[in-house]
């Protein structure tokens, strides 16, 4: 499966270890939350990076001690119709202020780009590879957005309190 | 969502399998001949819930044609003529039971 | 009215464009219907029984004569010639193609109506008061709050994958013409002790196979609060609503099995995280929207003008002036109702060529601008009381004067069977053989207000659990059966109506009607005690005794 980072398709250096698999001393890994706060002193201290991929039905409050030592936050969608990883991804952002990678896997379809990056996500772990090529003109389908969310865009109703004021303000 | 195929398939009689056309919706029956008709008339008739199971993969598998495919009852009591086994059917088949505010 | 501007405009045009693309991936065999499916859903498409069905959101149930105009063009030109106005404040074609709905969608997007999230499991269509803006008494037009509410639940980044749908309405007045209380959110405006505008906040109200009435979360939740509020009890709902069953999924069911109490504080601790943040509205947002609400040009009219003690001869208008307008907050005006409900007719259908009628009729009386109702019925909502004659004329010509607003007549009901995929029986032939029955005037107007409800199946589309009378369809071996419940209401006393007894078949439904509403004729204490008081006072046993002792 692709994955797309900074718009683009990327390749993923980081590998997948499961629960019952040894750990690497060194290179890159992507683990379970379980198995990660299980030893997380240890496993945020190793020389290589380390990603946690974390559920959609556990509190990521239990995760923010540990943001400053992750690499990446892999949130899951066990299917596209199950927003739950929505609003872990804005707390982590919008509460927690996590600026570091975070990650969407799972069911992740074209159709849901634009909501992902505005809800905080910036990589994309894609189903179909032509959804991944079609990344950068989907996420350009829409230019006013009407809720304030952490990605920074303008609202439409501050958008709409700007032009008054330059309109006021004109000679 | 439980795919048509997961279910338990138990049919009481002779039986047909229905759908909706993609592109516009309407009702539509499966074909002995691996189509689609839009006439109850022209449709395959299963009588063994392994016909109908077969004959339900087959519609299925159909997803860029048809969609929604079930098993439906029918009735064959005049010997060659197929009508539907229910209101519901009746309903989907013949249209709505009451009159249009316009005239088709 | 509220205009859009370029900004909403763009968004909606930006969405039809969205699903056109969306429509072509599908019809080449690129999305598959599973994936596709939401996607529809999420623009007002369903497949029914015959055909694809389309559902087009008139937020806060007010249309222009232009949209309407542009309604009845989507009726001709891409379905069968007339609409079904549902009791959400939204309109439903039957038979619309899935391969024309892209352009569909851009003809009414040139008009600034829009099918967004009129189905899927996100937040539906904000509905209102129907009166809102003229209703006397009214503390302010709701619909500014609403309009907002609008524009931050369309396309919301976070809450377009709930667990399961989610309605709100908003009401202003002391009389709920919104159903409030039936709703995930309901919002009362009122004005605090400090003069502030703010609202009681309910929540976990609904129908469908577990009825509750909403309660109360907050008491007051300040005007400038509204939106992290609410935001707040989406992400607890979204969080921790149920995913695992489709019928344990509404807010309802979470509410109810947390308890009001905890639910509450579970939100309380989320919106105290939030109440400051980007959310937060100030009255400079607020004038903003009220901005572009535009009201009419009034003129100073008289209350009781020559036209109208004229007109007051015939009986027939008469009858029409009694029992379908309404006082208006300003004088020498009154909200005219234009019943959907003739005799013998589907309740809430209108065709193209009445609805292009009304919209010329709003234009020539009503300055241009007409409301939809919950009860599926359409109002004209600023009629000069001088006009009220020519209209009732003009409306009598089309089919859209019946008398019989509020009584036993106006029947509201979910298309069912005849056209749902969900139903298990059949509704509008039911209402159509009660509308015969109590046909004569003089009758309903003795049995005076009684709401009569019919749902198809237990979805509850025709909200039969807060009718007066609630009919609701089931199957039994392949038949058709109907339970059938009194005294519910949807008002702000809403409650849920009790079950009198055993289903009865399709062909007994309007004789075991006659009796309970012959019941009520001869057990009512006074003649304006209303049906669902005598209920309240008396229990159902009397109703039940009347309608199985020959059964």
């Amino acid at each position: 499966m692709p994955l797309v980072k900074g718009g683009k398709i990327a390749t993923d250096v980081f590998v997948h270890v499961a629960d019952d698999a040894e750990i690497p001393g060194d290179g890159g890994i992507l683990i379970s939350a379980g198995r990660f706060l299980g030893d997380a002193e240890a496993l945020s201290g190793r020389a290589g990076k380390t990603g946690v991929i974390w559920p959609n039905n556990r509190d990521i409050d239990d995760l923010v001690p540990w943001l400053d030592r992750l690499a990446f936050v892999a949130l899951v969608f066990p299917s596209f119709r199950d927003g739950r990883a929505y609003s872990q991804a804005r707390v982590l952002r919008e509460r927690h202020g996590y600026r570091g990678e975070l990650r969407a896997t799972g069911q992740v379809l074209r159709d849901q780009f634009v909501f992902m990056l505005r809800a905080g996500f910036d990589a994309f772990q894609v189903n179909k590879e032509a959804d991944a090529e079609a990344f950068a003109a989907t996420v350009k389908r829409y230019s006013v957005f009407y809720q304030p969310t952490g990605d920074g865009r303008i609202t439409a109703l501050h958008r709409r309190m700007q032009l008054r004021h330059s309109e006021s303000a004109g000679p | 969502m439980t795919s048509p195929l997961q279910q338990k398939i138990k049919i009481t009689g002779p039986s047909v399998i229905t759908a909706n056309r993609t592109w516009d919706g309407i009702v539509i029956w499966r074909t002995a001949a691996k189509g689609w008709t839009t006439e109850l008339s022209d449709a395959a008739i299963v009588r063994t819930a392994d016909e109908a199971r077969a004959l339900l993969a087959e519609s299925v598998a159909d997803d860029v044609g048809a969609i929604g495919a079930y098993i439906a009852p029918v009735d064959l009591k005049d010997s060659d003529k197929i009508t539907p086994g229910n209101l519901r059917e009746h309903i989907r088949s013949a249209g709505v039971t009451i009159d249009l505010p316009v005239s088709a | 009215m509220y205009a859009y501007d370029e900004l909403d405009r763009t968004i909606i045009n930006e969405r039809v464009e969205e699903f056109r693309d969306q429509v072509k991936r599908r019809l080449s065999g690129e999305l598959s219907e599973d994936e596709f499916k939401m996607l529809r859903l999420q623009n007002g498409v369903y497949l029914q029984l015959h055909a694809y069905m389309f559902r087009v959101a008139i937020p806060y149930g007010t249309l222009s004569s232009e949209q309407l105009r542009r309604l009845a063009h989507v009726a001709r030109k891409y379905d069968r010639g007339y609409g079904h106005f549902t009791t959400r404040q939204n309109i439903q074609f039957n038979w619309i193609k899935l391969a024309e709905l892209p352009d569909a969608l851009a003809d009414l997007a040139d008009v600034g109506i829009h099918a967004m999230q009129t189905s899927g499991n996100n937040t539906r269509n904000v509905t209102s008061d129907q009166w809102a803006g003229v209703a006397p008494g009214e503390i302010e037009d709701p619909r500014i709050w609403s309009e907002l509410l609008r524009q931050y639940t369309t396309l919301h980044p976070e809450f377009s994958f709930l667990p399961r749908k989610f309605k709100f309405a908003i009401t202003a007045s002391d009389h709920d013409r919104a159903a409030i209380k039936v709703h995930d959110i309901g919002l009362r405006l009122y004005k605090n002790a400090a003069g502030e505008t703010g609202f009681e906040v309910l929540v976990g109200g609904g129908l469908g196979r577990t009825p509750f009435i909403g309660k109360t979360i907050k008491p007051f939740v300040h005007g400038h609060d509204l939106l992290s509020y609410v935001e707040a009890i989406l992400r607890v709902y979204n969080q921790y609503g149920r995913r695992d069953n489709i019928y344990k999924a509404r807010i309802k069911i979470l509410v109810h099995e947390l308890g009001i109490e905890k639910f509450a504080r579970e939100v309380e601790e989320e919106w105290l995280q939030m109440r400051d943040s980007a959310l937060a509205i100030d009255d400079a947002v607020i004038e903003d929207i009220r901005s572009r609400f535009s009201y009419p040009a009034y003129e100073k009219l008289p209350h009781m003008p020559d036209e109208l003690k004229k007109a007051a001869h015939d009986p027939h208008f008469e009858a029409w002036r009694k029992n379908a307008t309404f006082p208006h907050k300003v004088p020498g005006y009154a909200i005219a109702v234009l019943s959907l409900k003739p005799v013998g007719g589907p309740p809430g259908d209108a065709t193209a060529d009445q609805m292009d009628a009304i919209a010329d009729l709003a234009d020539k009386y009503s300055f241009g601008e007409i409301r939809v109702g919950h009860e599926q019925n359409l109002a004209l909502p600023h009629v000069a009381r001088r006009d009220l004659p020519a209209l009732w004329k003009a409306l009598d010509k089309i089919g859209a004067a019946t008398p019989n607003v509020n009584l036993v007549t106006d029947i509201i009901a979910c298309p069912g069977l005849d056209y749902c995929s969900l139903a298990n029986a059949r509704s509008i032939p039911i209402a159509q053989e009660l509308t015969r029955r109590f046909a004569n005037h003089d009758t309903a107007n003795l049995i005076g207000r009684l709401h009569i409800n019919i749902s198809g199946c237990i979805n509850a589309c025709g909200h039969h659990h807060v009718g007066h009378i609630g009919i609701l369809g089931v199957e039994k071996n392949g038949e058709e059966f109907y339970q059938i419940t009194i005294g519910g209401r949807a008002d702000e006393k809403a409650e849920v109506g009790t079950l009198i007894g055993p289903a009865v078949p399709y062909g007994d439904v309007a004789d075991v009607i006659e009796d309970i509403v012959e019941a009520y004729l001869a057990l009512r204490a006074r003649p304006d005690e209303l049906f669902v008081d005598a209920v309240k006072r008396l229990g159902v046993e009397p109703f039940r005794e009347r309608v199985y002792a020959t059964r």
